[in-house]
């Protein structure tokens, strides 16, 4: 059923989901659900194919095997008039922020309620602003993209995001290379955007202290599999090996420390390089 | 043996799917055209971006070649006593030839390369995805815009440069050689054919617009997001589009003048 709003069905559903780049596996059965109203992580170590998750959840990537589901409707099946129509109602946070390099704080925030309504431009100032002073940069709306820390462009493209009050939020690692200070406006923003505005929020991320602190529910990945899925006290005093040593950040485990390679003695003695 | 004939496979059949996706990315520049025709703006700051900004080389390099040409024409002319023609040798040259292909060759080294950086930047950086989840389809609203400017641009910018050239050709035969000025124009009226030079010359300069801006773009969208990638891209459009203006110059003088 399209535009379902019963709390009980997933806003996401991904079933037997494989990936592959090249002969490499990304995704191999993984089967996830993404509950409404709340915020969910998907951790695991860099290289595991979180971000792919993300574009695969937003139909910019088409698995090889498996469904995808958002607010009912099967993403990959869409026509690009659909899939379009779908994507208005889900934001997405990239890492890098992506803001329109050539275009100000204001007009970026600005770009979808252009493109998308027909809004009179004091209806749009007004949103736009409100969003802004959601995230604190009200009094940065004429900055260009180039004159702002990391963490501000990650505010404006969150505003950016949000501005024409979408189902769903998806954050392409939040808190990669923040400082302090933006980690924690980040980490509160994001709480209470979600719970403010009654969204439901996809956290991509492998910043455990963080994540955990807001997450409701927390997927960890790798090697192309769930490892493991809970809440996060659960996750944090998890009894697998594996998610031991994610979750607190142990050099050696599972997944060893070393590179696989040949026996050090044996590489010292040979000659070629 | 299998493995060089294996090896001519794999390469062929990576040139074909490039041509493929290039050939189905124009596909998708042009069905843009509906979206962008409501929206003037885009296509004006375009214009400037890529015609405007290329005035300054174009013109400095058109007054420079009529120069040369003045200078080189007097010389092989006055040998034949035949230095009275000079005006009809520098139109026709630069109308039906240098005009179009110089233009073509300086317009892709100034606005093709800053083209496909352009966009090589914007995949690299997040911001042709991020329109993409926006609901905002990158290639009509960012490509569009810029092939259209290109396409508009490119014979203007080639105009400019064979009037400058004439110029810089008559500065040179008239102003300095002592070629007579009465007879300088009046041959090059008597001369220069509408349809059979200037317009083919017109219809060259369309022609190389539209290639060196549309592999300008595709190189720029296909290119590896990564510097070295872009950069790479960056080296591709300039060489590939030098390449396809001289080889097509070829062929449209060949189907143009040819008996």
């Amino acid at each position: 059923m399209v535009g379902s709003v019963d709390k009980q069905v997933p806003l996401v559903s991904i079933r037997g989901l494989r990936f592959s780049r090249g002969s490499r596996v990304i995704f191999d059965g993984v089967d996830i659900d993404i509950p409404r109203g709340k915020i969910t992580a998907i951790m695991g170590p860099s290289g595991t194919g979180k971000t792919t998750l993300l574009k695969l959840i937003g139909g910019q990537l088409r698995p090889s095997a498996g469904t995808i589901h958002v607010d009912g409707q099967d993403i990959h099946r869409l026509g690009n008039r659909d899939l379009y129509r779908l994507r208005m109602r889900m934001g997405m946070l990239f890492q890098s922020g992506a803001l329109l390099t050539d275009i100000n704080v204001f007009e970026n925030v600005a770009y979808p309620l252009r493109e998308h309504t027909n809004l009179s431009p004091s209806m749009i100032r007004k949103l736009v602003l409100l969003k802004l002073e959601a995230v604190g940069l009200r009094g940065a709306r004429d900055l260009m993209p180039s004159e702002l820390s990391g963490g501000m462009a990650r505010r404006v493209a969150l505003a950016r995001a949000m501005v024409l009050d979408p189902m769903m939020i998806m954050y392409d690692e939040p808190f990669t290379g923040q400082d302090p200070i933006s980690m924690g406006v980040l980490v509160e923003l994001i709480r209470a955007l979600n719970d403010a505005s009654r969204l439901s929020s996809i956290i991509v991320s492998h910043d455990v202290q963080e994540t955990s602190a807001i997450a409701d529910l927390i997927y960890v990945i790798s090697n192309g599999k769930v490892i493991e899925s809970g809440q996060p006290e659960a996750m944090i005093n998890s009894e697998s090996a594996w998610t031991r040593q994610f979750m607190q950040g142990l050099a050696d485990g599972p997944v060893p420390f070393h590179y696989p390679a040949a026996e050090l003695a044996e590489d010292l003695l040979g000659e070629s390089c | 043996m299998l493995n060089v004939l294996a090896q001519l496979g794999r390469v062929g059949i990576g040139v074909l799917e490039r041509l493929g996706r290039g050939h189905l990315l124009l596909l998708g520049i042009l069905r843009g055209l509906p979206d962008l025709l409501p929206r003037p703006g885009l296509l004006v700051k375009q214009i400037y971006s890529v015609g405007v900004l290329s005035i300054l080389i174009i013109s400095v390099s058109g007054l420079f070649v009529g120069m040369v040409l003045g200078l080189q024409g007097y010389y092989i002319l006055s040998q034949f006593g035949a230095e009275q023609t000079l005006g009809v040798m520098v139109a026709a040259s630069l109308v039906r030839e240098l005009g179009p292909v110089v233009a073509a060759l300086l317009f892709a080294g100034r606005a093709g390369s800053a083209l496909t950086a352009e966009i090589g930047l914007m995949k690299a950086t997040e911001q042709l995805s991020g329109l993409e989840m926006m609901a905002v389809d990158p290639v009509r609203r960012v490509l569009t815009p810029r092939f259209f400017a290109g396409f508009i641009s490119m014979p203007l910018l080639a105009a400019l440069f064979s009037a400058l050239g004439v110029v810089g050709g008559y500065f040179v035969g008239v102003g300095l050689l002592g070629v007579d000025d009465g007879a300088f124009w009046a041959q090059m009226q008597a001369k220069i054919d509408l349809h059979e030079d200037v317009f083919n010359g017109a219809i060259k300069s369309v022609v190389f617009g539209l290639v060196c801006t549309w592999i300008a773009l595709f190189q720029g969208f296909d290119a590896v997001p990564t510097s070295e990638g872009v950069s790479r891209a960056t080296t591709r459009t300039v060489v590939h589009s030098s390449l396809a203006v001289l080889g097509l110059d070829f062929i449209l003088t060949a189907l143009m003048f040819g008996d």
